[in-house]
């Protein structure tokens, strides 16, 4: 018998459709459904064309469809506002909740960082932060597991071609979810987060940029190993995050600076900010399907 | 040139642009004093803000003396007929921090974007409108781009509730002819209630010529700083643009004497280092980079031994734009890293 949790992915815009082709090499993750709610969709047809089943009446139109195939795990890519609703419907039916919405219902997930707990607290929804926090919680987090960071600032330098319209009409909502998960998450005491939209052609890769100010003076060895430890996690789910810089010392201050390189799934490789998101999307379920393939957590029961 | 009998509203930078060239360390003593002579010499608009805008406060930019609610509840009360303008840049501020400016009694906000991608100041210049505040939309690296996409992006910024668009050089780049087209056709295809200003800076010596280009095009508000006061070779020096402005018939409202007054005995006094057109701020208008990198190249130069005009140059070739400035530190240790190799 398979191991594989089955899953819905909600919004077949650009991250659900790179989300599922993640998705199809997935050792742990089945997809089964893909649910949007224009039946002319680019992304239903691609879907459909992926072989797999898809729903154009919205979340409310596979509700049927939950228990008898057996649907444990859900991806919402679709957007804020309709975020709690979807979630409390499937939540209801005992499936699992990856929020890729800047909702933020449930708590932050920056996989590296803190998924495990969540899976074995069994958390039925888990928001997955922003790119930017995708990208820069775990550098904070490695100084932080050294020593006091009493601000943490990242800044981060997307594409103008990878941000898309409901990035642009809510630019606040990143900054401030990003700073207040590198407080939550990143362990800073202080966080700040800034985001650059960069036009230039050919585009340029996601970059990232991450200052510590530490309590006390850095223990600068037990930070650079902490940080390269830290890169290699995330590399385990996302192969192009490299550290181009750093850890470099000023004073108080430990600065990383970063590259994301895309797999180039669906979205371009320059796209890195989303690649990070669905592949640590996709690495946050198999963690719960490990976990429960394990017996360390029991999924809702179903009669 | 004809600029007989126009008005102009200029507009002072030398409190928020000349922050740059202070590392945001300006005392609220200097703010209030400069800000009260101006005032008295008639400048009808101050910008008072980190040199980043409202929010800009950080690591990255510079941590500023004092808070931008600090600065601006300083000047704000001793302003007799001047009004105080506030700087947002979507990314870096919020909507948070426009409500405090707001609560601290500033007339004008401006949004500024890079120059195409206005679409992410819809939220800030929405609620500035809303709230009844001058709301000026800024558009900056002007030079990056085509008149007629400034255009479009302007379009963006007046349909969010904009009553005022700016053309802006920030990298101090433009040319005379440049800035005639560009401003020439917001005026010719901008509703005309909708104002058009511009924004230069010294780098390639074209801030005066360029605003006179400006004013005959279109524009009615003209940005610059008392003592040119501001980053990369400075903004438009405003006392030489008053004389220039008055020998030409333009009415301005402002004092020349008492403005030039400003200029020399308290501005200059302030300044770090002398501002001017010299090799690495030329280069920032030769390669089309933004003006307050300045400061930081420099300082990578001193950190890590490559020359700031290598660094300017290859950020010019890269495409950077306004608010990039964790990537000079970046660059320069690839650049060093690449010279030890």
């Amino acid at each position: 018998m398979s191991n594989k949790l089955k899953a819905v992915i909600i919004g077949p815009g650009n991250i659900g459709t790179d989300l599922l082709m993640k998705m199809q090499r997935s050792e742990w993750i089945e997809p089964v459904w893909m649910v949007g709610i224009d039946p002319e969709s680019e992304g239903l047809k691609r879907a459909k064309e992926m072989g797999i089943k898809v729903c154009a009446e919205g979340v409310d139109g596979i509700l049927s469809h939950i228990v008898e195939d057996d649907i444990r795990v859900a991806f919402d890519a679709t957007s804020a506002y309709v975020h709690a609703e979807n979630s409390r419907k499937l939540n209801e039916l005992g499936v699992i909740m990856i929020d890729l919405t800047p909702a933020a219902i449930g708590p932050f997930c920056i996989p590296p960082v803190n998924l495990t707990d969540h899976a074995k607290n069994l958390e039925m929804n888990v928001n997955m932060v922003t790119c930017g926090g995708q990208a820069t919680i775990p550098m904070v987090a490695a100084v932080s597991k050294v020593q006091p960071v009493t601000y943490g600032e990242i800044i981060a330098t997307v594409s103008s071609r990878s941000v898309g319209p409901g990035t642009r009409v809510n630019i606040d909502e990143f900054t401030r979810t990003t700073a207040g998960a590198v407080e939550k998450v990143g362990g800073a005491k202080q966080g700040k987060a800034i985001i650059i939209i960069n036009p230039a052609e050919p585009p340029l890769m996601m970059r990232d940029t991450v200052h510590c100010l530490t309590e006390s003076e850095p223990d600068q060895d037990a930070i650079t190993e902490s940080v390269h430890a830290m890169v290699k996690e995330v590399q385990k789910y996302v192969p192009g995050y490299r550290l181009v810089n750093g850890p470099v010392f000023d004073g108080n201050r430990v600065s990383m600076f970063m590259e994301v390189e895309g797999l180039g799934d669906f979205l371009p490789k320059y796209a890195g900010n989303l690649d990070i998101m669905t592949a640590a999307a996709l690495r946050t379920a198999e963690m719960f399907a490990e976990e429960a393939a394990e017996g360390s957590i029991t999924l809702p029961a179903r009669g | 040139m004809n600029l007989e009998g126009k008005q102009v509203t200029l507009h002072d930078m030398s409190l928020r642009d000349g922050m740059h060239a202070k590392r945001h360390q300006i005392s609220l003593e200097q703010m209030v004093a400069v800000a009260s002579a101006m005032d008295a010499a008639g400048m009808p608009l101050i910008e008072v803000t980190h040199g980043d805008g409202l929010g800009g406060a950080s690591v990255n930019y510079g941590f500023p003396a004092h808070t931008d609610e600090a600065y601006l509840k300083a000047v704000v009360p001793q302003m007799k007929q001047a009004k105080i303008s506030a700087l947002l840049l979507p990314g870096i501020g919020t909507v948070d921090h426009l409500k405090m400016a707001r609560d601290c009694g500033v007339h004008t906000i401006r949004v500024a974007t890079h120059c195409t991608e206005a679409d992410v100041s819809q939220q800030h210049i929405g609620m500035a409108a809303k709230m009844g505040m001058d709301t000026v939309g800024f558009l900056m690296m002007a030079h990056m781009i085509t008149p007629e996409k400034v255009l479009e992006q302007a379009k963006l910024m007046v349909s969010y509730g904009a009553n005022c668009i700016y053309c802006t050089d920030s990298a101090g780049y433009m040319l005379p002819d440049e800035v005639s087209a560009k401003i020439g056709l917001l005026r010719a295809e901008l509703p005309s209630e909708i104002e058009i200003g511009f924004h230069g800076h010294h780098n390639m010596g074209m801030a005066i010529a360029n605003s006179l280009a400006a004013i005959e095009a279109g524009a009615v508000r003209i940005d610059g700083s008392v003592a040119g006061l501001g980053a990369g070779a400075g903004n438009t020096p405003l006392e030489i643009l008053v004389a220039v402005l008055n020998r030409m018939g333009a009415e301005t409202g402002i004092d020349l004497y008492k403005i030039m007054d400003v200029a020399e005995d308290l501005v200059v006094p302030m300044m770090d280092q002398p501002i001017r057109v010299d090799r690495d701020s030329l280069t920032l208008g030769y390669a089309g980079v933004y003006s307050s990198f300045l400061l930081f190249a420099q300082r990578a130069e001193k950190k890590y031994g490559v020359s700031a005009r290598d660094i300017l140059v290859e950020l010019g070739r890269r495409g950077t734009v306004g608010g990039q400035e964790d990537m000079i530190e970046d660059l320069a240790l690839t650049m060093a890293k690449a010279k030890q190799a």
